[in-house]
């Protein structure tokens, strides 16, 4: 198969970037989205030009590291991560438009590689349950429903991609965020910083300039591991509850 | 004290609370003016009850509340727009849309049309201002006192294609802006659980219909002479 690539190009931070037309030639339709951009890169490196530059770690979906907005839609026309998508999905000839995930809270590094660092500092920021030091605590010793062990580990499949802030027409992480305050919100070992992390996460994502959420849900029709935006009407809830409480 | 009110989660909640209470406006202002298919007296009635309750000054604590609600609500629209505007300095090239419908995405659009509107509406009505040759006449002679006959003022009032379609298209706007809003202040509150958002999905869309339905059916009768003078 044979492509065109529109590839946003940039050089670094603080140059401007532009779309640049580049062909894929060769391409079998078992390939992934990846493995295709290597090809492309191996006949740039060959012409003595800069290869594309683009994220990926595990190439299995798991990691959350590839993104890229293709044709208009974070991680490609499949649900799965762009690593998961195989050019058999793409028509022979198709011209296809490759750019980063677009946020001014993800700023471009270099080509299609962007800065998502936001989304640790909003994990920083109350992520995390705090535990004693000493002695471990015995399997089991703290008895979790089947369906909330469900429930959480529905969120839990977060693997912090953006590609919810990529698809949201206002670059807002609130479904990111729903995803890991309702993770912990739902588990006992969360429950004592319940409060506390709402409103220390919901102002982090505020301070790092993500947008407001506007209910269009966007974020979950692309989200690759089906996270659901009813976890931002919990997280609206779980905020406003905190909000609210007297102590906060 | 003030603080979370200025974060995302709290601005989006002030814009459902006040989006919900301006729905209730709207369903009670028209329910109010339904009363045209009751006839004459029930809707002169019900229009002099308004300007007389609590001696006059029910009328204007109603005005004054919703100023407050309607500004608060449009103020906080401009910022959240600007903010998100703001969350994405550059835009994409190519972008696509999964599920978020047209009403979600034009919802500037249709409240701005439906601001214009407002500030003609009162001059229209309220103030008479437009149209002094209908609103002149409209007295209806009560023993010894003369009375605004509402009834008469609507009625001729919608007799105009010109008048009758602005209004009309303004309902166009209000149907496609409730169309997402009417339901979305659910999400906003935090109200969805479980299955809910699935229910709530629908409730936007109901409103807005019915909303349509109401309002329309009160400038076409007039329009089509099917309520006379
Ligand atoms: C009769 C008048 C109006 C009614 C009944 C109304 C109702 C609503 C409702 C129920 C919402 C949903 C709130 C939520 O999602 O939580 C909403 C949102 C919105 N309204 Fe209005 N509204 C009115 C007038 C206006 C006007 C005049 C403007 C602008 C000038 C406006 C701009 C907006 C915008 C931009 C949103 C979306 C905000 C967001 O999703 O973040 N509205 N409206
Ligand atoms: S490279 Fe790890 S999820 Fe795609």
């Amino acid at each position: 198969m044979n492509f065109t690539l529109h590839v946003w190009r940039q050089k670094d931070r603080n140059s401007p970037g532009k779309m640049e037309a580049i062909p894929a030639k060769n391409i079998l339709p078992d390939m992934s989205f990846l493995e295709m951009l290597d090809i492309v890169n191996d006949d740039l490196m060959a012409q003595g030009k800069a290869p594309i530059s683009f994220d990926h770690d595990c190439r299995e979906g798991i990691c959350g590291s590839c993104s890229l907005v293709i044709n208009g839609r974070p991680h490609g026309p499949t649900r799965g991560t762009t690593c998961q998508t195989y050019m058999r999905h793409f028509k022979d000839g198709e011209a296809i438009y490759i750019e980063p995930w677009r946020a001014k809270a993800f700023p471009v590094i270099c080509d299609l590689v962007t800065d998502r660092s936001a989304f640790d500092r909003i994990i920083q920021s109350g992520g995390y349950v705090s535990v004693n030091t000493g002695g471990a605590v015995d399997g089991n010793t703290l008895p979790i429903g089947k369906d909330t062990a469900e429930l959480a580990m529905d969120t839990s499949a977060c693997i912090g991609c953006g590609a919810c802030v990529a698809a949201c027409k206002n670059a807002s992480a609130m479904l990111f965020v729903a995803a890991k305050v309702s993770h912990l919100g739902l588990l006992p070992q969360g429950q004592p910083e319940r409060s506390s992390r709402a409103l220390a996460m919901v102002n982090t994502m505020d301070k790092e300039g993500f947008g407001n959420c506007t209910n269009q849900y966007e974020c979950e029709a692309v989200c690759p591991k089906e996270i659901s935006a009813d976890w931002i009407s919990r997280l609206n809830r779980d905020y406003i509850a905190a909000a609210g409480s007297p102590g906060e | 004290m003030l603080a979370p009110v200025k974060t995302s989660i709290g601005k989006k909640a002030i814009m459902g609370v006040t989006g919900v209470l301006l729905v209730l406006f709207v369903l009670g202002h028209m329910t109010g003016n339904l009363l045209i298919f009751a006839g004459r007296d029930a809707i002169n009635e019900y229009a002099r009850f308004l300007h007389e309750a609590g001696h006059g000054a029910l009328i204007w604590v109603a005005r004054l509340g919703l100023l407050a609600v309607f500004v608060t609500h449009m103020s906080l629209a401009f910022i959240l727009r600007a903010e998100n505007r703001m969350a994405r300095p550059v835009r994409y090239v190519v972008e696509d849309t999964v599920q978020a419908s047209w009403a979600s995405r034009n919802m500037m659009l249709t409240g701005i049309v439906m601001l214009l509107f407002l500030i003609y509406h009162i001059a229209h009505f309220t103030l008479g201002a437009t149209d002094p040759a209908t609103f002149k006449g409209a007295f209806e002679p009560r023993g010894e006192q003369k009375l605004e006959d509402v009834y008469q003022m609507v009625v001729k009032g919608f007799q105009q294609p010109v008048v009758a379609g602005l209004y009309l298209l303004a309902q166009l706007a209000l149907c496609v802006h409730l169309w997402h809003g009417a339901g979305s202040w659910m999400q906003s509150l935090g109200l969805n659980r479980g299955k809910l958002r699935q229910t709530s999905r629908l409730v936007g869309p109901v409103i807005a219909l019915a909303v349509l339905a109401g309002n329309t059916l009160i400038v076409l009768a007039c329009l089509l002479g099917i309520v006379t003078v």
